[in-house]
């Protein structure tokens, strides 16, 4: 390339206590194009987007931004020479209108007071460019994560930067909402804008980016075309070692365990009005149950109405052949049913307690504070989890909140886990887990599935769905329209169901 | 306008405290003779006027998302100063108010750098400022010092008639300004709104680049410059200053806040919500006093019921606007999905499916 680059990163280092979070990092940006910076779990991407927009203060190394020498010391002033950002974590405020969270910090004065008017007005195109059209007075906490990370990314866009900085943005949307999001990102390139994109998607790096730059273990591994680097040298690149998509999926479908004669939990009717119209699902102990569909076909909420926390006015609930009534998740807990759910920022992780009290939490509260598990035992069990999925800590006494975004995930997986129930529930349990991490948690619930539990596993990527499913549930329009055996499906079969043409 | 627009979880607590008011002025109009007044109305800004000024200070402060406990204390420390400045020393009145203004604004100034600086719990920091203040009282003397300084209690006296026999104080004059430019700072600068970010998620305002040292120690700042007003009124309203003044205050404050919808964990409330909590305060005051037979310590069995009451239906509020919320999750969907569009859509999914896997 003949054009000098905008911002260049040299030699970054960072180090929290305990960890080297980066070590002699560099990243490249020029302008016009999709940057993609890939790694694993616990890679440095996030901290290395922190340097640069001065959240965090690197130990060493240099950043220039058109060659000048800069060293942000407050996200707003890394706003003020052009970088805008869009975080891991929620970076917005619930309290607030959608409006105001798109242009608090920026408000256009007219006269002595802020000019909600215009506020009101752009926000709505700003987000009306992304195809996203609600009433933007609302408090953004009245909408779904979706939306919200939608409109985290709307205030980004929004401000006339020149290098725009997307951390995992695609996280919690559907692919039609990535496909507005990239046409954005898109016009935004033509206009010369630098972007740095992060994602564990690798459909999506391939989607957009134009260079790849590759993080492994806080060390800067390499920077290439992506159109000269394949999907398995990537992966083979970010892990450091020889990891085969294919060979993982087959391996898994070839076993199967024994499944149960019959069903662990069986649903007959189950419904709630406006919510979900009544469905029928049998859950069998040594099975997995995929639930397939596209966004919004009432998979989530099929999994909170089994696990009691939306209340159904229809149908009727066996748990091991006795009829219950599942009106609360304790309930539901005290018949063995445990449920990792979707939004780990909000119903998931306690950022202060450490990863140990993290996952031993779900596991304390069955056993009520009374039967007190003796701290020896709660680390045992920590590190057993630590080391079963890999999640990269120093130790398992650091506070879960230090945790890069995806080792997060894992333990939350861990909590679950260590209960020992049941049946388990997962809702997106890949999400934002690298592609090696993700390999492993689909092997480990396949694992457990064979040691007799039962599990019901839903995620808005079908090609996982079909992977680790025995049965796939398919729901369209908050109903249940079919069954189908997991090794006779392919996406197409299921997508052809949902479409009706099968019927 | 469209009304029922403006009507949710946030509003509807301080439309429902609106209507109480009315209710209970109502109320009072049918049970007792003379009650039915614009005086007796207007009475009750003149009597609270001074814990109207210090509620609003109050309100930022938990918006938020912190609080000031030491706002009692400011209040009988500034009536202190004033007093002893008036009556010993002979000061001018006008340079009096702006030292003790000052003096205010300074302790929390104080006490912002410090939960700022150190990270400190602000609960702990003022509850340090508190015993600060009150103790101060003392150094200056353990008795009540009356004023009686000429110009002085003639602006304290001064009435301004509106009509024929209703009449307006100077303190409650200044009450109202001071909410009129609370409301605008609250809603129309950008140090307002940074105020209702902090409290709704501190790291998120961080993330999104909004200056939260600075805001959050103005906030301190702001409370105690409005605590030192709220001193200036009583001396207005009582002519002396005495360490034992406004004992409690701060709880009153608090207390004002929640009733007119202004949520402890911070960032939501309004202004002029606190002005109605006030206004409720002092209208269950009048009652006991026109029916004369209850004991005034009934006023704190009132405003006790009504915290949990109001407590209690934030968190109904909220839980009905979540289940409202809800409803949304299915946003992209028209009410009643037609099949067609439907179809559609699965299809548009279903070619990008194969097409992927042709390639
Ligand atoms: N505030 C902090 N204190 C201590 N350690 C931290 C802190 N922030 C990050 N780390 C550590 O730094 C390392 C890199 O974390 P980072 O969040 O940058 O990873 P990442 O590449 O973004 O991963 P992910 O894909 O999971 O988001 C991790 O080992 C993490 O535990
Ligand atoms: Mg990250």
């Amino acid at each position: 390339m003949t054009v000098e680059p905008i911002l260049v990163m040299q030699g970054i280092r960072k180090s929290f206590p305990g960890v080297a979070a980066l070590k002699n990092v560099q990243l490249r940006l020029f302008p016009g194009e999709v940057h993609a910076l890939m790694g694993q779990n616990g890679a440095g991407k996030s901290t290395l987007i922190k340097v640069l927009t001065g959240v965090e203060t690197p130990d060493g190394g240099e950043i220039r931004l058109k060659g000048e020498l800069i060293q942000p010391t407050c996200v707003g002033e890394a706003q003020a020479i052009g970088i805008s950002t869009v975080y891991q974590e929620i970076n917005l405020c619930p309290n607030l209108s959608v409006a105001e969270n798109i242009f608090i910090g920026r408000f256009p004065i007219r006269g002595p007071a802020i000019d909600w008017k215009t506020i009101e007005r752009e926000s709505q195109t700003a987000l009306a460019a992304l195809n996203i059209h609600i009433d933007v007075t609302l408090p953004l906490a009245s909408f779904p994560v979706a939306i919200q990370q939608m409109v985290a990314i709307a205030r980004a866009l929004s401000t006339a930067a020149q290098v725009l900085i997307l951390d995992e943005p695609t996280s919690s949307l559907d692919e039609d909402e990535v496909e507005r999001l990239f046409q954005a990102l898109r016009q935004l390139k033509q206009k010369g804008m630098a972007i740095l994109f992060v994602t564990h998607f690798l459909d999506q790096t391939y989607a957009i980016s134009d260079r790849i730059t590759v993080l492994r273990n806080g060390e800067f591994v390499g920077e290439y075309a992506a159109s000269a680097l394949s999907r398995l040298d990537l992966i083979n690149t970010m892990v450091g070692r020889e990891i085969d998509e294919a060979s993982y999926a087959a391996e898994t479908a070839a076993q199967t365990g024994s499944v149960a004669a019959d069903p662990y939990v069986s649903a007959c009717g189950l419904g709630s009005t406006g919510t979900m119209r009544p469905i029928d699902l049998d859950i069998y102990q040594g099975q997995v149950l995929g639930l397939g569909g596209l966004l919004g076909s009432g998979r989530t909420e099929t999994a909170r109405m089994l696990f009691g926390i939306d209340h159904t006015d229809s149908g009727t609930i066996r748990v091991g052949g006795e009829a219950v009534k599942l009106n609360s998740p304790r309930k539901a807990v005290q018949h063995g049913i445990a449920f990792c759910p979707e939004d780990r920022k909000t119903e998931g992780i306690i950022a202060e307690l450490s990863i140990r009290e993290n996952i031993i939490l779900a596991l304390q509260a069955r056993r009520g504070i009374f039967r007190y598990l003796p701290k020896r035992l709660q680390r045992t069990i920590a590190d057993e989890y630590i080391q079963q999925l890999g999640i990269r800590t120093p130790d398992a006494e650091k506070p879960i909140g230090q945790l890069s975004g995806g080792n997060q995930q894992k333990a939350l997986l861990a909590r679950w886990l260590a209960t020992d129930p049941k049946m388990l529930i997962l809702d997106e349990p890949t999400r934002g887990i690298d592609i090696a991490a993700k390999l492993e948690i689909m092997e480990l619930v396949k694992a457990q599935c064979r040691k007799g539990l039962a599990i019901l596993f839903i995620s808005s990527e079908m090609s996982e769905v079909l992977r680790v499913s025995d049965r796939i549930a398919v729901l369209r329009d908050r109903q249940k329209i079919g069954e189908i055996a997991g090794k006779d499906a392919d996406e197409q079969s299921v997508f052809r169901m949902i479409a009706g043409a099968e019927s | 306008m469209n009304l029922s627009r403006h009507i949710n979880a946030r509003t509807l607590p301080l439309i429902v405290t609106s209507l109480l008011f009315v209710a209970l002025f109502g109320f009072g109009s049918i049970a007792y003779t003379g009650f039915f007044s614009a005086q007796v109305f207007i009475n009750l800004l003149i009597d609270n006027a001074f814990i109207c000024v210090v509620a609003i200070g109050m309100t930022f402060v938990i918006i938020s998302g912190g609080i000031d406990l030491s706002v009692g204390s400011i209040v009988a420390l500034t009536t202190m100063v004033t007093a002893a400045l008036v009556e010993h020393h002979h000061w001018s009145i006008w340079a009096v108010i702006p030292l003790v203004l000052l003096m205010g604004a300074g302790f929390g100034l104080l006490m912002g750098v410090l939960i700022h600086a150190f990270q400190l719990q602000p609960f702990i920091v003022t509850l340090g400022g508190m015993f600060l203040a009150r103790g101060l009282c003392y150094v200056i003397s353990i008795d009540s010092i009356s004023i009686t300084d000429e110009s002085y209690t003639q602006i304290a006296q001064y009435r301004l008639m509106l009509g024929e026999e209703t009449f307006i104080s100077i303190s409650a004059l200044i009450a109202l300004a001071v909410l009129a430019f609370a409301i605008y700072l609250a809603q129309y600068t950008r140090f307002g709104r940074t105020v209702y970010a902090i409290g709704g998620n501190e790291r998120s305002a961080l993330l999104m680049g909004l200056p939260i040292g600075r805001t959050k120690i103005l906030v301190y700042t702001l409370s105690g410059l409005c605590s030192a007003l709220g001193g200036v009124l009583i001396t207005f309203y009582m002519l002396s200053g005495y360490g034992l003044h406004a004992l409690g205050l701060e709880l009153d404050a608090i207390a004002a806040a929640v009733i007119g919808g202004t949520l402890l964990t911070g960032g939501v409330g309004y202004v002029a919500g606190s002005l109605v909590g006030v206004l409720i305060l002092g209208v269950i005051q009048s009652l006991i006093a026109f029916d004369g037979t209850l004991s005034s310590w009934w006023t704190r069995i009132a405003v006790g019921v009504l915290l949990c009451l109001f407590c209690l239906m934030q968190r109904l509020f909220e839980r009905g606007s979540q289940s409202f919320s809800f409803l949304f999750s299915y946003w992209k969907k028209p009410a009643e999905p037609s099949n067609n569009t439907d179809q559609e859509a699965s299809k548009a999914c279903l070619t990008q499916v194969t097409t992927r896997t042709a390639a």
